[in-house]
Order: C-alpha cells, then structure tokens, then sequence
C-alpha cells in the first residue's frame, strides 16, 4: 500500500519488519529518524523481541552489532560521515569476521570543513572494507534495499550497507509501499548463523592469522562477494516476484539503448539525471544513464555489457578522492578499458550542492561536443578560487579556506563570524 | 544465632585446595574437572601472570553459571597468546573484534542472549589495562552507564606489554616502560598521573566493582563468583604480575601479585553501588621497598644511585591507600580459621 | 558446524603446541625427611602420622606411630620430645604439639582397645632378650613382627624397667603403661621376672638362642663421697624413686636436698614434695642455662615449690645442717670453687648424680667391649661378640626412653639380619626439608595448644597425672598446624598455579605428576609450594 511517507520512516518500518534483534542507536543527521522510529517501535513493544541500545559512538554501535551478531542475533544500526569514519575500525572487523549486519548509510560529507549534507564521501571511505554496498535511486529502493540486504548479508556473512542519500532520501516524503509483515517473513528467513557463540559448541571467534594464511583469509572474503554479484540479481528477482516491483540489482540502464554518450551515477542524482537525459533525447542527443546499485561487490561485467555501445562514458560522482580524481571512475575504467570509449568525471553536489537538471544538461551538452575535461567539477565558482588564491599567495597568513569562502560569499558569514 | 570456630585447617584459607576442606570451601582451581577455561599450549611467556589470571576468572565464572559462558577479548597479550591460528587455547565461546571494543562487543553478546531467550548465558568481556582504561574506556564507560549485563574483567599488568612494554594509563609512578626510560632527573614514569578504574567504575554506581590479585585464588573466585550471581554491569580488577615486562623472576609472579597487596600499593576491595562495603586486609605489613626490588622496571631506585626519595614517595601513596581503605586490621591473621555461623 | 577458514577456531587446538620445548629446567616432586623425623630418636614417621591424623583418621595414625614405637601413650607423657625442638613451625610461631597429639593417639588407643599389628609369621629363630625397660620391650615388639620368638627376662617384678622404676606416676601413670606394655605380650612373649642373669654366654648356650639383645639399663645409682654425719640420711634419687614405684616409700623429712641437675634430680625433687617434704631444693653446680634437665621439667617443678641453689656444691652434711660451697663458672663454664660457704637445714640429701649399669653378666663374655661403663657396639647395636646386641642406658648414648625404644628398634632390625644371614642395611635418608625451603604464607596463623595442668596445689601432694591430654579438638588443631615439610600434602598449589595447566592432579592421595609436554619451566610451583616438595632441576640436553 502506498503511503506519503519520508523516506527514513519507510526505512525505519521496513527494518522493523525485517525483525532485527538488536538495534544499536548513536545520533548522527541525518540517519537519526531512522533508529528513532525503531527506538520507537521497540520501546512501545511493536517490534519485539528486540534490543535497542543506545550507546556512546559509532564505534560502540557497530561494536555492540558485531557482538549480537556473532551470538546469533539479527543486528543493524545505522550512520553517516563522521559517524562511519569514527566506527571504521570496527566495520572493516566485521566484515572481516563475516558478521551480516546490516547498516544503513545517510550518505553525508565528511569534514573538515564540518558538512552535515549530502554527498558520498563517506560510502567511498570504507569502500575497500569487505561490507557490500548497495546504493538506493529511490525511498521504495532504500525501503526494498534492507529486506534483500539482509537475506543477502545472512546467505552469504557479509554485511551489507545499504547507502541512501542524506536529506535527499531520508528526509523526503514521497509515496512508499512499505513491504507488509507477511511478505517479507515469506522472503527472509530466521538468522541462520554461519557461527555462533554458543556453550554448548564453543568455538574460538576472531584468532589471530599470520602471514601463512592471511592472503587466503583476504581471497574468500573476495570470493564471497563474487559469490554476491550471482546472489544480488537473483535476489532481485525474486524480491520482484514476490513484492511485484523491481528493486535492487547490480545496474539499472535507462535509455541506454543506441546511446553514443552515458552517464554513470550512484543514489538518488540518477533521478535528475534520468530527467536531463530525457532532455538531451529531445534535444535529439543519443544519451543514456546506467545508474549503479552495487557499488560493492563492483559488478565490473555488467557495467561493461551495459556501457558496450556508448562511446563516451560520463561518471557524476558526488566524491572524488583528492589529488586524484573520480573514485566511481576508476572502477567504470577498470569495466570499460578495452571498450574503446571515452570517459569523464563529472563531480558534482558535494556537500549537498543541488545538482540542477540545467547544470547537468549544459554539462551533457558539452560532453556531446566533446568538450567536456576528463575530470570537471560541475557548478564550480572559479571566482572564490581564484580570490582565495590570491589571498594565499598575498599573506602567509590567509587564515582557513572555508571561512573565507563563507565571508567572499558575504551570505552566511556572519553566522560564524 | 551464635558463630563459633570452625576446626582449623593448616593451609585452607591460603592454598588452592585442601583434602580437609568441606569441597564447598575449596576453590574452582582445586577440582579434577574444572574448565581450563585457557588452556595448555597458549604461547604467553614463562610465569605470565595474565594466562594465570585469566584461567582462574573464567573457570570461576564457568562453575557460577554452570557452564553458560561466552567470553569477549580485547587485542593484547591474552588475545595473542591464546588464538594464533590454527590453535586457540579457550575451551570456551570466545570472541576477539578490536583493542578498544571489548566492553561493546560484550553488550551486543548479551543483548542477543537475551533477545533469543538465552539468558541462562552470561557474559564476560576482558582486556588488559590499555584495552580497559585507555582505548577502550569509552565503551566500558558507555557499558557502565548503560548497566548492561556484562562483567568486565580487567587483566591489569601495568603497561603495553604486547607490543614491548609500553606506559598505559595503568602504569605506576617511577616505572621504567619503552616510553618512560629509567633516564634523567625523574627516571621511569612520573608521578600523579594515571587511571585509577577501579575508583571511576564506582563512580558509575554500578552493581558490583572488585579488585583481586592473582596471589589470593579464594578471594579472586569469591569476588567472579558473587559477580557472576549479580546482574547488570560489574567490573573485576585484577593484578597480574607481568615476568617480561616488570623484570621479575617468572617464578616470582604470584609473591609479587601477593606484595603488591600486602605493601598496601594495590587495595584489595569490593564495592557496591559505589560504595566500598569490604576491604582484604594486610596481613604482613611489607615496606614497598620489598615489592620494587625484585622487579627490574624500579631497579634505578636501587644500587649505587639509589633514588630513597622517589622510594619514599611511592611508599607514601602505600600508606595513604592503607589508610583510605583500612587496609590494616587486627583480625587479619585469623582469617585461616573460618568463622561460620552455627 | 563449518567454521570460517581461520578466523574460527575449534577448541583443544592448542594442544599441538607443546611448549614443554620451551624448557630449560624442569620440576619434580621431591620428599624430603622432615625434621621432626630427622630428630626422633625412635624413627618415628611424625609427620607421616600428624597427615593421617588432621583429617580424624586416627587409627590409621596411630598404626603409622606404631610402625616404629609400640609406646605412644608413654611417649605422649615423658618423651623429651626432640621433634618439636627441630620442628620448622617454631620459627614462624611454635612448634606443633607432637608430643601431645601422641599422647591423644595413644590414649585413644588404649580407650577403644586397638591391638598391635600381630606378630610375623614365625621364623623359627629364638632371642633372648635381657630387661624388660624401654629398649628391651621395643626389641621385643619387633622381634616378633619380624616372626621371631623372644624370651624377655628381667630381675625385677614387673616389665618396664626405667618406665616403671624411674619415673614418677605423676609423669606416667602406671595403668597407661600397663597397657601398652600388655599389648606387647600379648603378641606372644615368653617372659620370666625376677630373673637376673648372671652370665650371658651360659645363658645364651643353655636356651639356644640365635642371638642375644641386652638391655640392661643403669639401674645403679651413682654416689659422691661428703662426709657425712649420719649416712642413714643420704640415698641416692634412683632408689628414691624405685622404692616409691614399689609403695614403699622412704622416711625424707620435712626439708630435703637434692643434688644434681638432671632430670632425676628433678623427678626426686618433686617426688620429694610429694611425700610431704615442705622444703625440696636442688643443688646444682652450675647455673640454669648449663643444666641438663629439660626446661618444662624445671617449669613444672618451680611451679610445684621446688627451689634450686644455683652455682652451689655439696661440702659436707653435718647431721641436720648441709654445708654448701658457692661456685662461679670460668671462662670454658666449667664450674670453679670460690671458698664462700653457705647451710642449709635439711632432713635429708637425696643424690642425683648420675647411673652406672651393671655389666657382671658380661664377665665371661671377652668379646664384648666395654668401654667407661657402657656397652660399645656398631651401627646395627652388635658388640663385639656375633649374636650378642645391646642398647638402651648400658650403650653410649642418652639415656632417655625414646633413644632406647629407638634402639630397640634398631636391634631388632640387626638382629634379623643376622638371624637371616643377611647384612643389614640403612635405609637412605631424604636430604633434611630445611626451613628455608617452607612458604610460610600459605600457614594459616595458629598457636599452640597448651595441655591443661593439674591445678598446683592438687599436684603437690599427689601422684596424680600432672600434665592432661588434649581434647579430640585440640589433638586435631595441633596436628594441622604441622607444615609437612618436604613432603606433599595435597594442597592443591602445584596444580592451581600452574599458568600452563601443565600439572596433573592424580586424585585423593596420589599427589601429582607434571605434563612436561606444556610445562614451560617457570618455577612458580616450586615457589609456591607451601611445603617445599618440589625441586628444579637442569632440563636434560
């Protein structure tokens, strides 16, 4: 049943059926309406039995998850930015002990300077965990997402993260169809543990591997999410099957057929994208969008089935990796070397700058023409460059970036005066 | 109701068991069949006091909970010498996640326990002291606070000792650490600094906070055992006497453990809700210098250049935790003949 | 369940990793002699029956005493007790109360009737056996363990010889040494008092005996020569006490003297009190340091009226009045006269200087050497002559009754030997379990028992026992207060302390072993044993 419905609350009411059994909650904007609601459900006894534990970090919060689920328990939380940043050495050990747990991420900016917006700085910081990351185009994705996410986290013991944009998603109030009880207890089984403390088998969790075994240890955790590239479209359709929508999935193209040019974006920008896109088609540019919901396992063949008969690629990332470039590009090169096409980086709405369909068409205009860097960053006021430059070379100093930036915008600066 | 004395038994309050001693009175380590909970073949050095400790905890806490145990392990010593793999050495559900996590990791072991209708199994989260009162003390606070159903036991041997010796918040005034040379004007680590934990668990007034060492095996089993009949959060601080890392003899570990005690340096105490409600008292009166000289981490105080100064220091903060706990009690020497009530 | 590679680990995996190689010494349990044993004159295994004793099993206790001294009730009363002078406990607090848990042993045994272990199967050897004190009777208890027949003679009356003769009722009441002494017989003993032999040789060839143990005592009581008014007033401290033993006591009067600075000085002293003498002083010649009598022996007789004159020798005896030289002690303290005279009333002077022993049966027996009154023989109690042993007061030793049981004892294990045809052998000593070897922590803190007294005043005038026994309580408080040093009590440490798990607890009574496939050689059980049954050895390369 479709309801009006901001998104964290759908993901909220769509975790609860999922029957968590301990829910770790540390505030952080923009995840927290999610684990409110489930404080929430917990404390009024609607979903239960289940443990909500408020603790005192992310660290304790993913620690607490590992422990639950090591002991059998059906465990989320949910973060973003700093607060993924802050729990990191205890997401990499999850992972590394093949714990499902399932997290979501309200994908936010991480500081300095201090940014509660979105972007994906934070996804991309634990990229090379070991958690799988599914991106959410949509509320119904992001509500979808976290009933695949954790029969896929629990088939396999690999925890998922499921990766909704800050404010974009969590905060939007949209038409949602929540998943019902019944179907998804049809869909998801009880946590069956792959181990488990028990008494009654003991066993030893977490030893110590060295230099004999670790590289082994390191390859069938990349086994497991080459076994997730198989299980996530199979997971998809069946979610389809059952819940009669299409979610998830490791690529989504749209119009890609016959495309010359397509951009390749994660999260919710796919939708204006798809928006500009649809423009330029009018425009009679023969452009695409393939968006990417598994970002980890990277499903480098489908991308490269789905980008095989464009000639340029175009990645809008709302991350890039300093001194560098594209972080999402590096993989689509990885998927699309030897496809003879061109490709950009197109950086765009980091720290919740909107990203404006006009924008994104000029930009696909000029790709169209060829004219397009291999790395731009879209909507850039090269004026506040160039001026905080020049302060720089002047003085020595020139005092911090960011507040200079506020006072030459002479908008918001005298709120941090 | 009147108490009289019981027949008095040559070593039984002192020794780990005793053929005369009603099997009630004799301790968990005394039995044919206790757990070994740590087990042979773990790789800690010669004499650890660590690997001692452990094995006396958990085996405590296996008899309290008739065998529902699960046990959390910070990164250290205990954690390395027990799990290289292929070989573990714990006999019990033993989980190892990070250095500073132990007492989270703890919680959401219990949390699921009891979600699953398992409460029967309890748990019990250990480090040593840079897993307790340095990186992990956000989390055993957050554990504290919350009063979750975790007992946390605190392996405390005074420093970094896995990764050689270094000063933790743990460490004493004036011992010598990789971080704390015995050099200079004020050699080995200085003075007024430092965690007391013990003090900082009570200040969350949680159920039940202890301190033991491994020199008294009754007290250490009473103190696990009357944890583990309690609920919600409760902390257990135990000395363990590291060979390799204070410079003692490895057949010193336990006369160590049991001078630290009875120099009045380490108060023996339980406390409830905050409150202190019992203390171990000294039973010989040892003058710290008793307890530094035989550990190579103060040998700067001694010989040619011997530091009477900095000795007489460390032996004020002996006589003002004497005197804060009532440490010295006439009645200490009688503690081998048992009163019961009868 | 299917663990994931590595990082789950099946438990008892570690018992692949023998770290028994990281070894460099390695410990072993080790018995060492206690010193109690090391001690006793009669051999008991004191600390043998102390352990068998503390958890009440004290009739097992009481066979274990019995191994080596058929007298515990007797030796629970005048046993100078040399064990707990050596006891290590007296260097944390006090001795423990071996004597007294004896004599609770004994007691008890005599009370609920516990008989003897019964004689050997008989061997067909015969030995004579010649008084029937305390050497003559333990040989006579082990002769026939070991199967053989004895005849036991002696001159006087009664058996017990010095037991019976020498020492007061009050120390050792007669019904208690009955009883013991009944238990021996009862093994089968052919007994003939009132026998005196005249002549060994004839006596040995006429019965045929395989071999012969003398035990004649030194029943002569030795004289000074002082002039004396009126000799009547002099006798000597042995007939003293014989003539009580027989309830024929002689007239002392009201004061008497008596010299000497022994035990017997003491015994006639007190007995003298006893016999209604209001004043009972002892002279002696030096002072209280240097006299050879046992200091609970002096207690109890200062405690009962008797007064000494230190550094005081006898001058001459002048009808009523005895003249007395004072004394001083040089620089070796040997006692030196010093002219200054002193009197002193006195009804009578009893002498307490010393015993000889009567040899004359010897006279036709050159083999036997004789050496300043006493009897020389070799480590099994052989003289010189093949078949012929001695012990007790006639060989050169102290003479008290536990040396003499001890002796017995001995005898009896040569004399087999030599009636087999074996040679005897000394079985090895464990080195001496030293002090320094106990940690005193794990002893709980508990003082000795005392004995109760016979009130003062009652004591004075009677026979009655002096010194009472323990309760049952006591009797077990003071047997736990041994240490069992050097020997493994089962404490339990070894196996607690052990970091590695490397000991093994082989279950009630069979101690431990160690498991040197995980033992890595820290010591920490040999530290802590409380008792120090545990050595460290240098691991074998």
């Amino acid at each position: 049943m479709l309801r009006q419905i901001e998104g964290s609350r759908a993901v909220a009411e769509t975790v609860a059926r999922c029957r968590p059994e301990v829910v770790c909650a540390y505030p952080i904007s923009p995840q927290t309406h999610i684990i409110e609601a489930i404080g929430a459900m917990v404390k009024a006894g609607t979903l239960s039995p289940c443990e909500f534990i408020n603790v005192e970090s992310e660290f304790a919060a993913m620690s607490v998850s590992i422990g639950a689920s090591a002991a059998g328990a059906r465990a989320f939380t949910a973060t973003a930015s700093q607060g993924l940043l802050f729990m990191i050495e205890a997401v990499y050990n999850a992972a590394g002990l093949g714990l499902p747990i399932v997290m979501t991420l309200a994908n936010r900016a991480i500081g300095a300077p201090i940014n509660i917006w979105n972007d994906h700085s934070d996804a991309m910081a634990v990229r090379d965990s070991g958690w799988i990351q599914l991106f959410a185009e949509t509320n119904q994705e992001a509500a979808d997402l976290h009933v695949q996410a954790f029969r896929l986290a629990e088939e396999l013991s690999v925890p998922v993260m499921v990766c909704m944009d800050g404010f974009i998603l969590t905060h939007a109030v949209e038409g949602v169809d929540v998943p019902e009880q019944s179907d998804v207890d049809a869909f998801l089984p009880p946590y069956e543990p792959r181990q488990v403390l028990d008494p009654d088998d003991p066993v030893s969790i977490g030893a110590m591997v060295g230099p004999e075994a670790f590289e082994e240890v390191r390859y069938l955790a990349h086994l497991r999410h080459l076994d997730a590239l198989e299980r996530i479209p199979s997971l998809a359709a069946a979610f389809a099957e059952a819940f009669g929508r299409q979610s998830g999935g490791l690529v989504r193209p749209y119009r890609t057929e016959d495309a010359e040019t397509i951009v390749v974006a994660l999260g919710s920008v796919l939708g204006t994208i798809k928006d500009a896109v649809d423009g330029r088609r009018d425009a009679g540019e023969r452009v695409g969008v393939v968006g990417i919901t598994s970002f980890r396992p990277f499903p480098l063949d489908a991308v490269r089935d789905a980008l095989s008969g464009a000639r340029r690629v175009v990645v809008v990332e709302k991350a890039f990796s300093v001194g560098f470039g594209g972080v999402l590009s590096t993989d689509v090169a990885m998927a699309t070397h030897d496809a003879g096409c061109s490709l950009r980086t197109v950086v765009a709405g980091l720290g919740g700058r909107a990203i404006t369909r006009r924008s994104l068409e000029e930009m696909l205009a000029a790709a169209s023409r060829d004219e397009l860097d291999s790395v731009t960053f879209l909507d850039l006021d090269h004026g506040i460059i160039e001026r905080e430059r020049a302060r720089m070379g002047a003085t020595r100093r020139s005092g911090p970036s960011a507040e200079n930036v506020l006072r030459d915008l002479g908008t918001v600066a005298s709120w941090i005066g | 109701m009147t108490t009289q004395p019981v027949r008095f038994y040559q070593v039984g309050s002192f020794a780990v068991g005793n053929r005369l001693l009603p099997d009630d009175d004799r301790t968990v380590q005394s039995d044919q069949n206790r757990t070994n909970s740590l087990d042979s073949g773990h790789r800690a050095c010669q004499g650890c006091g660590e690997a001692l400790g452990a094995r006396y905890a958990l085996d405590a806490a296996m008899r309290a909970t008739g065998g529902r145990l699960v046990a959390v392990n910070a990164t250290g010593c205990l954690e390395v010498f027990s799990t290289p793999y292929p070989e573990t050495s714990w006999r019990i559900p033993w989980l190892h996640s990070l250095f500073g996590n132990a007492p989270a990791v703890a919680t959401g072991v219990a949390a699921a326990m009891k979600v699953k209708g398992k409460g029967d199994v309890r748990v019990v989260a250990q480090a040593g002291d840079g897993g307790t009162v340095d990186i992990g003390f956000g989390c055993l606070s957050g554990m504290f606070e919350r009063n979750d159903d975790v007992l946390f036991i605190c392996y405390d041997n005074q420093a970094y000792m896995n990764t050689g010796v270094q000063r933790s918040g743990a460490t004493p005034p004036a011992a010598r650490t990789a971080t704390t040379e015995a050099v200079g004007p004020e050699p080995g680590n200085v003075f007024g600094q430092g965690k007391d934990l013990p003090r900082l668990a009570m200040a969350h007034d949680i159920r039940y906070v202890a301190t033991a060492t491994v020199a008294d095996l009754h007290d250490l089993e009473e103190k696990v055992e009357r944890a583990m009949q309690l609920h919600g959060a409760r902390y257990l601080h135990i000395l363990v006497p590291c060979p390799l890392g204070w410079g003692s003899a490895p057949n010193d570990t336990i006369l160590v453990a049991r001078l630290a005690k009875e120099t009045g340096l380490f108060p023996v105490f339980e406390a409830e809700y905050g409150k202190v409600t019992a203390v171990s008292p000294i039973r010989h009166r040892t003058p710290v210098e008793d307890y530094l000289s035989i550990q190579r981490r103060y040998a700067h105080l001694f010989g040619e250049h011997s530091r009477t100064d900095i000795i007489a220091r460390i032996q004020a903060i002996a006589d003002q935790n004497i005197a804060t706990y009532g440490l010295i009690d006439d009645e200490a020497d009688s503690r081998g003949q048992k009163e019961v009530t009868a | 369940m299917e663990l994931p590679f590595a990082i789950t680990l099946d438990v008892g995996s570690s018992h692949a990793n023998r770290t028994g190689s990281w070894r460099v010494e390695r410990p072993i349990y080790v018995d060492r002699l206690p010193p109690c044993n090391d001690a006793c004159p009669a051999g008991e295994n004191i600390q043998r029956w102390l352990y068998q004793a503390e958890p009440g099993d004290y009739e097992m206790a009481w066979r274990q005493l019995v191994e080596d001294n058929p007298f515990p009730a007797v030796m629970g009363r005048i046993c100078y007790h040399l064990c707990e002078t050596a006891c290590n406990r007296a260097q944390l607090d006090e001795a423990v109360g071996i004597n007294a848990v004896e004599r609770f042993l004994g007691d008890l045994a005599i009370e609920r009737g516990w008989s003897l272990p019964p004689a050997g199967a008989e061997s067909g050897k015969r030995v004579l056996v010649v008084g029937a004190g305390p050497a003559g009777l333990s040989a006579t208890y082990h002769l026939r363990r070991l199967g053989h027949q004895v005849r036991l003679v002696d001159s006087a009356p009664k058996l017990g010889g010095m037991m019976r003769f020498g020492i007061p009722a009050y120390r050792l009441p007669r019904a208690v040494l009955d009883a013991e002494i009944t238990r021996i017989v009862a093994l089968g003993v052919d007994v003939e008092l009132g026998h005196t032999v005249q002549d060994i040789e004839v006596e040995r060839n006429d019965g045929g005996f395989d071999a012969v143990f003398l035990a004649v005592g030194a029943q002569l009581g030795r004289r000074v020569e002082i002039p004396a008014g009126d000799s009547s007033r002099v006798l000597d401290a042995v007939s003293l006490l014989h003539r009580v033993a027989e309830d024929d006591p002689p007239l002392l009067g009201r004061r008497v003297v008596v010299y000497g600075g022994g035990d017997t000085a003491l015994d006639a002293a007190r007995t003298a009190r006893r016999l209604g003498a209001t004043d009972a002083v002892v002279v002696y010649r030096r002072n209280r340091e240097r006299m050879p009598a046992h200091g609970d022996q002096l207690e109890e007789a200062l405690v009962e009226g008797v007064t000494v004159r230190w550094l005081s020798t006898l001058s001459r005896f002048d009808g009523d009045r005895l003249v007395l030289e004072k004394m001083r002690l040089n620089d070796e303290g040997f006692p030196e006269p010093t002219g200054e005279i002193e009197e002193l009333d006195a009804d009578s002077l009893v002498l307490a200087v010393g015993q000889d022993t009567d040899l004359s049966l010897l006279d036709h027996a050159p083999d036997v050497a004789v050496d300043d009154g006493v009897v020389e023989v070799l480590p099994t109690m052989m003289t010189g002559e093949s078949g012929v042993f001695a012990g007790g007061d006639s060989v050169p030793s102290e003479r008290t009754a536990t040396v003499a049981i001890g002796h017995g004892k001995r005898a009896a294990r040569g004399i087999d030997a030599f009636v087999s045809g074996r040679a005897a052998v000394n079985a090895d000593r464990h080195e001496l379990a030293t002090f320094d070897r106990v940690n005193t922590w794990y002893y709980s803190d508990a003082q000795r028992t005392r004995r109760p007294e016979l009130e003062r005043a009652r004591r004075q005038s009677t026979f009655d026992e002096v010194v009472g026994g323990l309760t049952e309580e006591n009797a077990l408080f003071e047997a736990r207060r041994c240490l069992s040093c050097g020997n493994c009590f089962e404490c339990d440490n070894c196996f607690g302390v052990c970091p590695d798990n490397a000991v093994i607890k082989l279950g009630p009574s069979l101690r431990y072993e160690f498991d040197y496939d995980f033992c890595k050689g820290c010591g920490i059980c040999v530290q802590e044993c409380p008792c120090g049954a545990i050595d460290m050895v240098p691991e074998r390369i």
